[in-house]
C-alpha cells in the first residue's frame, strides 16, 4: 500500500497554517503597515493554507474508508 | 535543461544582491519544518521500494492528476519562478508566449499522440525508445548528451540556489551546497522517483499557494489592472515602445518594435514549434513523469492535465515581474528598489527577492523564502531522477553490466544518485569560478538539444526512417546549428565562440533570443532533412513486427473506456486545453 500523498502533504499545511495563523496574531501590527497594505496577511493567508490542509485530510480520509 | 531551454539562463543571478530578507524565528521554524516534511516523505516512502521499477518508475502505478503535477512541478524550478519574473519585467506580457506558445500546444501534442509510443511500448526511457525504434548508437548518443545535461542543470540550480541565498540571506556558499544537495540525496536515496514525485507535488502547492500573495498585494499596491497597464504603458514609452509591455502579440510584427527582439514566425516556428517540442515531447525528464502513470490513458492525461495550470502560470510568475517593473518605474513611497545590474538596467533577476522583501512580513516571508528554495530543490530533484535512471538503464545496463540483477540495479541507481549529486555539486563550483565554461556547455547542449525533435517525429510517423539516418541526421542538425550560430551575431555582441560569427558574420538579430530561436529552425530543418534522405539511402533496420507499438501506422490507436467522461478523454480534454489557451492568447493581444 503507498502512501497517499493528501495526508503529509494536509499534514504540512494545516501546521504552516497554524503557525502563520498564531503568529498573526502575537506579531506586532507595525509589521503588516510596513510590508502589506496593513493587511494582516499572517493570519488570512495562513487561514487559507490550515483550510486547503484540512481539505486534503479530508480527502485522504475519505479514500480510506 | 531543466527548464525549457528558453528560459533565459539564471545561472548568474543573485550578482548585486542589495536585496536582503532579515527572518525570524517563525521563518526558521516554516522552513525546518518544510525539510521534516520533505525528509519523511522520503523515509516513509523508502519500504515501498521492492524492484528497479518501483525506484526508477514508480512501479507504473501512480494515478494521473499526482504525475500531473509532478510532471508541471519537475518544471517548475527555479529558472521558471526567478527566470520568468525576470522575463516579465523585461518583457512584459509577451513572455506569456513561452506558455502559451512555448509548451502548452506540445504539452497537448504529446499527450495525445506521443504517449501511445512512450507508454505503449516497453521502453522504461527516452533512449530507450530510440534503441526500440532505431539503433543502439542513436540510444547511446541520447543517453550520454542527456546524461551530461542533467547532472550539469541540477549543478545549475545548486549554484543559483547558493549565491542567491549567500547574497539576501547571508549564508554561507558552501553550507548551501552541502544542505541542499544532503537533502535532495536523502529523499531520493530512500525513496527514488517517487519520493521526486510526491515532493514536486508538495512543492507544486507550495509555490502556487506561497507566491499568489506576492500578485494580490502587488496588485493592490499599484492600483489592480488597470494602474498596472497604465505604469506599463508609461514605463514602455520611456523605452521607446509604447504599449509594447502590455500586450503579447500586437507587437510582433516586426523583431525591433518588441522588447524580446523577435519577430512572430521566428516565435512561432522556432519556439512555438522546434524548441517547445523538443523539449516537452522528447525531454526525459519530464517524459520519465508520465511513464510513471497507472495505464495508458492516465499517462496521456498527465500532459494534458499539466497543461490547465501551466496556462494559468503567467498570472503567477509573470506577473510578479510586470509589477515589480511598474513599481520601480513608478517609484515613491509606493515603488520598489531593484538594484542595478552591471549594464545599466535593474538586476531582473532579483525581482522576486525585491517583491518578498517589500510586501512578505515576517511569517508570509518564511513560507515565500521556502517556496523559493523548494523550486530549486525540485528542479534539482528532476535532473537527479532522470539521470540515475538513464545511467542505470541506458548506459550501465547496457554497456557495464548487462546481466545486473534487479537488486543490484536499485543499488546501481541509489549509488549513482550520490555521484550525480557529487558531480552536480563540482559543476555547481565550476560555475562559481569559470562561468564562461558554464556558458559554453549551455551552448553546446542548445546545439545537440535543437535538431531532437526531428528524429522523434520522423521516428513515430514515418515507419521508413532508419537507424543510420536518425543518428547521422541528429549529427547533422548540431552541424547545422553550429554552423548557423558561426555565421550569425546577435547586434552589438563582438565576435566569439560564445556569441556566434566566429565563422565570419553573414547575419545579425536584433536579440540573441531570436538567434538562437533561428538557429533551433536551422538545425531542425538539417536534421529532418539528413534523416530523411540518408534513410533513403539505407536499408531498414527493423522489420515492420519490431516496429508495432513504435509507429503511428502499425500502432493500434488507444481506445477511449467504453462512456468515460469528456474529462477522461485524452482527446476532448486536449481541444479543451488549446482552445482556452486560444482565447488567452486573444485576451491579451
Amino acid at each position: 500500500m503507498q502512501l497517499d500523498i493528501r495526508l503529509p502533504m494536509g499534514l504540512l499545511f494545516l501546521l504552516l497554517g497554524i503557525i502563520l495563523v498564531g503568529y498573526g496574531f502575537v506579531s506586532d501590527h507595525a509589521i503588516y503597515v510596513q510590508h502589506s497594505l496593513g493587511q494582516n496577511v499572517n493570519l488570512l493567508w495562513g487561514a487559507i493554507f490550515a483550510l486547503f490542509g484540512a481539505w486534503m485530510l479530508f480527502l485522504a480520509r475519505k479514500k480510506k474508508q | 535543461m531543466h527548464v525549457s531551454p528558453l528560459v533565459p539562463l539564471f545561472a548568474t543571478a543573485g550578482g548585486a544582491g542589495s536585496v536582503v530578507l532579515q527572518l525570524a524565528t517563525v521563518d526558521y521554524l516554516i522552513l525546518a519544518l518544510y525539510f521534516i516534511f520533505v525528509i519523511a516523505i522520503g523515509w516513509v516512502i523508502r519500504r515501498s521500494m521492492k524492484t528497479s521499477k518501483d525506484f526508477f518508475e514508480s512501479g507504473r502505478s501512480l494515478p494521473a492528476w499526482i504525475c500531473a503535477l509532478g510532471f508541471i512541478g519537475a518544471n517548475l524550478g527555479a529558472q521558471e519562478v526567478m527566470g520568468m519574473a525576470a522575463s516579465g519585467a523585461k518583457y512584459g506580457i509577451a513572455t506569456s508566449h513561452f506558455y502559451w506558445v512555448g509548451a502548452i500546444p506540445a504539452m497537448v501534442f504529446v499527450g495525445i499522440f506521443m504517449m501511445p509510443f512512450y507508454y505503449g511500448s516497453k521502453a522504461r526511457s527516452v533512449p530507450e525508445y530510440l534503441k526500440l525504434r532505431f539503433d543502439e548508437k542513436t540510444r547511446t548518443f541520447n543517453a550520454l548528451s542527456f546524461a551530461v545535461m542533467t547532472v550539469f542543470s541540477s549543478g545549475i540550480s545548486m549554484f543559483a540556489l547558493a549565491k542567491l541565498l549567500n547574497a539576501i540571506l547571508g549564508w554561507n556558499f558552501d553550507a548551501c551546497i552541502i544542505f541542499s544537495s544532503l537533502i535532495v540525496l536523502i529523499y531520493i536515496y530512500s525513496g527514488g522517483l517517487t519520493s521526486a514525485i510526491y515532493n514536486e507535488v508538495l512543492q507544486f502547492f507550495l509555490i502556487v499557494l506561497g507566491f499568489l500573495p506576492l500578485v494580490i498585494l502587488g496588485l493592490q499596491d499599484i492600483g489592480g489592472w488597470s494602474g498596472l497597464m497604465h505604469n506599463l504603458d508609461a514605463y514602455s514609452a520611456t523605452k521607446g515602445m509604447p504599449g509594447a509591455w502590455s500586450s503579447s502579440w500586437s507587437h510582433m510584427g516586426n523583431a525591433t518594435a518588441n522588447p524580446i527582439g523577435i519577430e512572430w514566425f521566428g516565435l512561432v516556428a522556432g519556439l512555438g514549434f522546434v524548441l517547445s517540442f523538443g523539449y516537452w515531447c522528447t525531454d526525459f525528464l519530464v517524459i520519465q513523469r508520465a511513464m510513471a502513470a497507472k495505464d495508458m490513458n492516465a499517462a496521456r492525461r498527465t500532459p494534458l492535465i499539466a497543461a490547465i495550470p501551466k496556462m494559468m502560470f503567467p498570472a503567477l510568475v509573470i506577473l510578479p515581474g510586470m509589477l515589480a517593473i511598474a513599481l520601480y518605474h513608478k517609484g515613491g513611497t509606493a515603488g520598489i528598489a531593484l538594484p542595478m545590474g552591471t549594464d545599466g538596467n535593474p538586476d531582473y533577476n532579483m525581482v522576486v527577492p525585491a517583491m518578498l522583501a517589500k510586501y512578505f512580513p515576517n511569517g508570509m516571508l518564511g513560507i515565500g523564502l521556502t517556496a523559493l528554495m523548494a523550486s530549486f530543490m525540485s528542479g534539482m530533484a528532476g535532473n537527479v531522477t532522470a539521470f540515475n535512471t538513464v545511467w542505470t538503464y541506458d548506459l550501465y545496463q547496457r554497456w557495464v553490466n548487462p546481466d545486473s540483477s534487479d537488486a543490484h540495479l536499485i543499488k546501481v541507481g541509489r549509488v549513482t544518485t550520490v555521484v550525480g549529486l557529487i558531480i552536480s555539486a563540482c559543476c555547481a563550483y565550476a560555475a562559481a569560478k569559470f562561468n564562461n565554461i558554464m556558458d559554453m556547455l549551455q551552448l553546446v547542449f542548445g546545439f545537440v538539444n535543437a535538431p531532437l525533435f526531428a528524429i522523434f517525429l520522423l521516428g513515430m510517423f514515418w515507419r521508413r526512417a532508419t537507424g543510420h539516418g536518425a543518428f547521422f541526421g541528429l549529427l547533422l542538425g548540431t552541424l547545422s546549428a553550429a554552423i548557423f550560430q558561426g555565421r550569425t551575431l546577435p547586434i552589438g555582441e563582438t565576435a566569439g565562440l560564445l556569441k556566434g560569427g566566429w565563422l565570419g558574420v553573414q547575419h545579425t538579430f536584433v536579440s540573441s533570443m531570436a538567434q538562437n530561436f533561428w538557429m533551433a529552425i536551422f538545425a531542425f530543418s538539417g536534421c529532418f532533412l539528413g534523416t530523411l534522405f540518408i534513410s533513403l539511402a539505407t536499408k531498414p533496420n527493423r522489420t515492420n513486427d519490431e516496429l508495432r507499438g513504435l509507429v503511428y501506422s502499425l500502432t493500434e490507436k488507444p481506445k477511449d473506456e467504453h462512456g468515460a467522461a469528456w474529462y477522461a478523454r485524452p482527446m476532448p480534454l486536449g481541444l479543451l486545453v488549446l482552445a482556452c489557451t486560444l482565447v488567452l492568447n486573444i485576451i491579451f493581444w
